[in-house]
């Protein structure tokens, strides 16, 4: 069904496009006056294009797929033929589209490059962030989706709560100087993964530091430090593949990491949408 | 969907149809999530993925069947462990796929 903006597919793909989040409703079984392949989308600030098949249905889809757009929730729902609970005449398909994670790299080193290409692979937007312009541009980090010249700490102040569970901040600096106020602020946002670089020594000191400055226990222990899984990484990639590795793990809830070959459990774990 | 739309522009620029099929249900091991996208042209080209590798080929046939006019489909592939070469999922799931035309 054509909008001002065209058919819903190039509506679809012009919100994947521009990263913003929409909820697409598709009718996949049917024993009523649905019709197979119908679909409702859902944009962010609820605009609603197309339709089920009943005006009914089309209210409760397009209810719930406002939800999944919030908890980024894909799944099967089933109703009566206009739109009762608990009957399951139509089958949709309700499929959230939301923005990919972030992962803020704090420190414009080697170890910053590697981990955006890599963490470019795995679908992240990627932002590298240092105070010195002269390390921090984009001809250094090709991979990053943006190149940010400011202190760590107030960059990360200025995203505050735009930052979230999905999302990873790395710090790299592992100098006390830059670590301390961005670990701080990064403990100010609900990021969900938060990891540090450095040898034991300097994570034991920068530690000292943390509670002088205020941070608690339960502070400290949101901290992954040193980051990234013990894999006996060394060059800047396998650091990178380590840490990678380290924020999938905590992601899926994987507390205790072994190898698959040591391990009984299915290989599959349920992962969260990205 | 996102990692198959330059597949699928390219393929609409050139004139070509285009039926897309989706991961709408997954029961059991499975490697790839709700959502997963895999888009096939009407000349036999193929984007994205919706298994391991396990089910493609024969969602290659039922997405040029839906292409050559037949209505969109539900299809479920499960685990199929008494012909070496039928298709199913060698790690014991069950996969339901919607398969429709790009016309909407």
């Amino acid at each position: 069904m054509p909008s001002a903006d065209g058919t819903l597919y190039e509506v679809l793909r012009d919100c994947l496009r521009r990263d913003e989040p929409v909820a697409l409703a598709t009718v996949v079984a049917s024993a009523e006056a649905a019709p197979l392949g119908a679909k409702l989308l859902v944009r962010h600030g609820g605009e609603v294009l197309g339709t089920l098949g009943t005006t009914e249905l089309d209210a409760v889809v397009g209810r719930e797929a406002g939800g999944a757009l919030v908890s980024g929730q894909s799944g099967l729902r089933h109703y009566g033929p206009h739109g009762e609970n608990l009957r399951d005449e139509v089958s949709v398909f309700v499929e959230a589209f939301i923005p990919p994670p972030r992962m803020v790299i704090l420190g414009a080193v080697d170890f910053s490059a590697a981990l955006s290409a890599v963490a470019n692979v795995l679908g992240y937007r990627v932002v590298v962030c240092d105070a010195r312009a002269v390390f921090a541009t984009k001809a250094r980090f090709p991979a990053a989706d943006e190149v940010v010249v400011e202190w760590p700490d107030r960059y990360l102040n200025r995203l505050g709560s735009t930052l979230g569970p999905r999302d990873a901040v790395c710090i790299l600096t592992h100098d006390a100087k830059f670590d301390v106020p961005a670990v701080v602020a990064a403990l100010g946002t609900e990021v969900g993964y938060i990891g540090a670089m450095g040898s034991r020594r300097t994570k034991d000191r920068r530690e000292a530091k943390l509670r002088e400055a205020g941070v608690d226990d339960a502070g400290l222990a949101r901290v992954r430090a040193p980051i990234g899984l013990d894999l006996g990484a060394r060059t800047p990639e396998e650091t990178a593949i380590s840490i990678c590795a380290e924020i999938i793990a905590c992601q899926t809830g994987t507390d205790t990491v072994s190898s698959l070959s040591r391990g009984t459990g299915p290989i599959h774990h349920s992962a969260p949408p990205l | 969907m996102k990692d198959v739309l330059d597949d699928i522009e390219r393929w609409r620029a050139h004139g070509r149809r285009v039926a897309v099929a989706t991961v709408v249900d997954v029961r059991g091991s499975s490697p790839r999530g709700l959502g997963a996208t895999m888009a096939v042209s009407e000349e036999g080209e193929v984007a994205g993925s919706v298994s391991g590798g396990c089910v493609e080929g024969a969602v290659v046939t039922v997405a040029l069947e839906v292409l050559e006019g037949g209505a969109p489909r539900l299809c479920e592939f499960g685990y199929s462990d008494d012909e070496a070469f039928s298709v199913g999922l060698t790690c014991g799931g069950t996969l339901t796929l919607f398969v429709q035309p790009l016309d909407w």
